[in-house]
């Protein structure tokens, strides 16, 4: 067995935080509904036993019709490790499990639900800086690491969005940078950059924006930001394919090693 | 309320239970996408004994065999009737001469692994694959070349498959070690350890 060759380093490995035991279904009551952007919502669940999570870690959601017919799918916690289980959904259009997640499920009602799943996507709040780069709902998991984050190293939150209206978490985004807890970088990849009066009064005016997709100069810039390459920061980029394999990309020209980026794709 | 209705419906018996039908072709990779031309990949097959290693006109040497599959994703999604081309795992085993030895540990280019059984690669319709649809298999999705293990959940379907180690002790690869089901069989649901 001394011939194999092992996995490149410990960063490709993942932390054995699952636990070894059997996934049991568990009942998951809605308690609090948050609508973040038109078409997405933040659902908080009441689980009995929840175990807590690490952030990073997803669920498995189940549903049942009254036919007995079912329907799985996987989402991301946003919450924070020590919170109530949270999630996030983005209607997917002609979807079948998220328009009724987004539309309508409601407090008191029920879901079935199995996790905190996964030990690879995960930040379990160790003394780095956090590079957090998010396409749309791909800022779900990224909450989650910005809620786990040890204060006093550089938070780093770059954001792709279609339009203003579309950021989820505006106004958490907005009080942490207000706060210094966080830097965050916005891009509109369909909008120009709204100007000073209509920023005025919304969360928007704490945030930094630019329009166009997320360009070389914002990697780069966030990448200092935490300290650069020698901070070996944690680097986390979430959304879709095309935009997860854009960023590493621009990561890997900003000197930064792409097999230190733990990505996650969805569509 | 009307409560969850689901779509209407006609269970096809192909897809397996908790999965949903999508035409795309999501991509799930832990870390980043690894973009290698067919000159640079190689494969080796080893027991420890008999060691074999085929590149890219190595492994088409053997002539691309044509299989049409279900593949079935641990994130809940399925592609029915998808077509694949590539070299069959046990031409390669027997092409080398490996020993029956119970478990392979499979490796990729970026460091990740897989535990297979033996059987699970030879007795079914595994293979190396470089094919998709009548086109090359994009980087994206583990080209130039990647294992094809349809019957089991994809992750068992190593990306750039670098390396098929042929072993008497069972040890878990990347997933496996945190907490994804060993054996990872769609149709028992074996998703996560304990399933």
């Amino acid at each position: 067995m001394t011939d194999r060759p092992s996995p490149s380093g410990t960063r490709a490995r993942a932390l054995r935080v699952a636990p070894l035991v059997h996934l049991a279904w568990r009942q998951a009551t809605v308690a609090l509904v948050v609508a973040e952007t038109p078409d997405a919502r933040t659902l908080v669940l009441d689980v009995p036993g929840w175990p807590g999570s690490v952030a990073g870690q997803h669920v498995d959601v189940r549903l049942t019709a009254p036919d007995g017919y079912q329907a799985t799918r996987s989402y991301s916690l946003a919450s924070g490790p020590g919170e109530p289980a949270a999630l996030t959904v983005q209607e997917v259009p002609g979807g079948e499990v998220s328009p009724y997640l987004v539309r309508d499920i409601a407090v008191d009602e029920t879901v079935e639900l199995r996790g905190p799943i996964g030990g690879y996507f995960v930040w379990t709040g160790a003394r780095r800086p956090l590079l957090l780069v998010g396409g749309g709902s791909g800022l779900a998991p990224l909450r989650a690491m910005w809620r786990a984050a040890d204060p006093a190293e550089p938070v780093v939150v770059v954001a792709s969005v279609t339009e203003p209206a579309r950021l989820l978490y505006a106004v958490e985004l907005a009080e942490r940078v207000a706060a210094g807890d966080v830097s965050a970088t916005v891009h509109l990849s369909r909008a120009d950059v709204p100007d000073d009066t209509e920023r005025a009064g919304t969360p928007l005016q704490a945030l930094t924006l630019r329009a166009g997709r997320v360009a070389s100069t914002t990697v780069t810039q966030a990448l200092t930001a935490c300290g650069g390459t020698e901070a070996d920061p944690g680097v986390f980029v979430c959304g879709p394919t095309t935009f997860v394999e854009a960023m590493i990309h621009l990561l890997a020209g900003a000197g930064l090693d792409p097999r230190s980026v733990r990505a996650e794709r969805f569509g | 309320m009307a409560g969850f209705q689901g779509r209407p419906r006609a269970r096809d018996d192909r897809l397996p239970p908790g999965q949903y039908l999508t035409r795309d072709f999501p991509v799930l990779t832990a870390g980043p996408t690894e973009v290698l031309s067919p000159d640079e990949w190689q494969l080796t097959i080893t027991d420890g004994t008999s060691t074999g290693t085929f590149d890219w006109d190595g492994l088409h040497a053997f002539g691309l065999e044509t299989l049409t599959t279900d593949i079935h994703c641990v994130t809940h999604w399925s592609k029915l009737g998808t077509t694949w081309r590539g070299v069959r795992v046990s031409t390669l085993f027997d092409v080398v001469g490996v020993d029956d030895l119970p478990y392979a540990l499979v490796t990729s280019y970026g460091g990740y692994t897989t535990n297979l059984q033996l059987e699970d690669l030879v007795e079914r319709d595994a293979m190396i694959a470089v094919e998709f649809e009548g086109e090359p298999l994009e980087s994206e999705h583990g080209g130039p070349a990647r294992l094809l293990v349809p019957h089991l959940y994809l992750w068992k379907s190593a990306k750039w498959v670098s390396r098929i180690d042929l072993v008497e002790e069972d040890t878990p690869g990347f997933w496996e070690a945190a907490g994804y089901h060993n054996h990872g069989d769609p149709f028992l649901e074996q998703r996560y350890h304990g399933d």
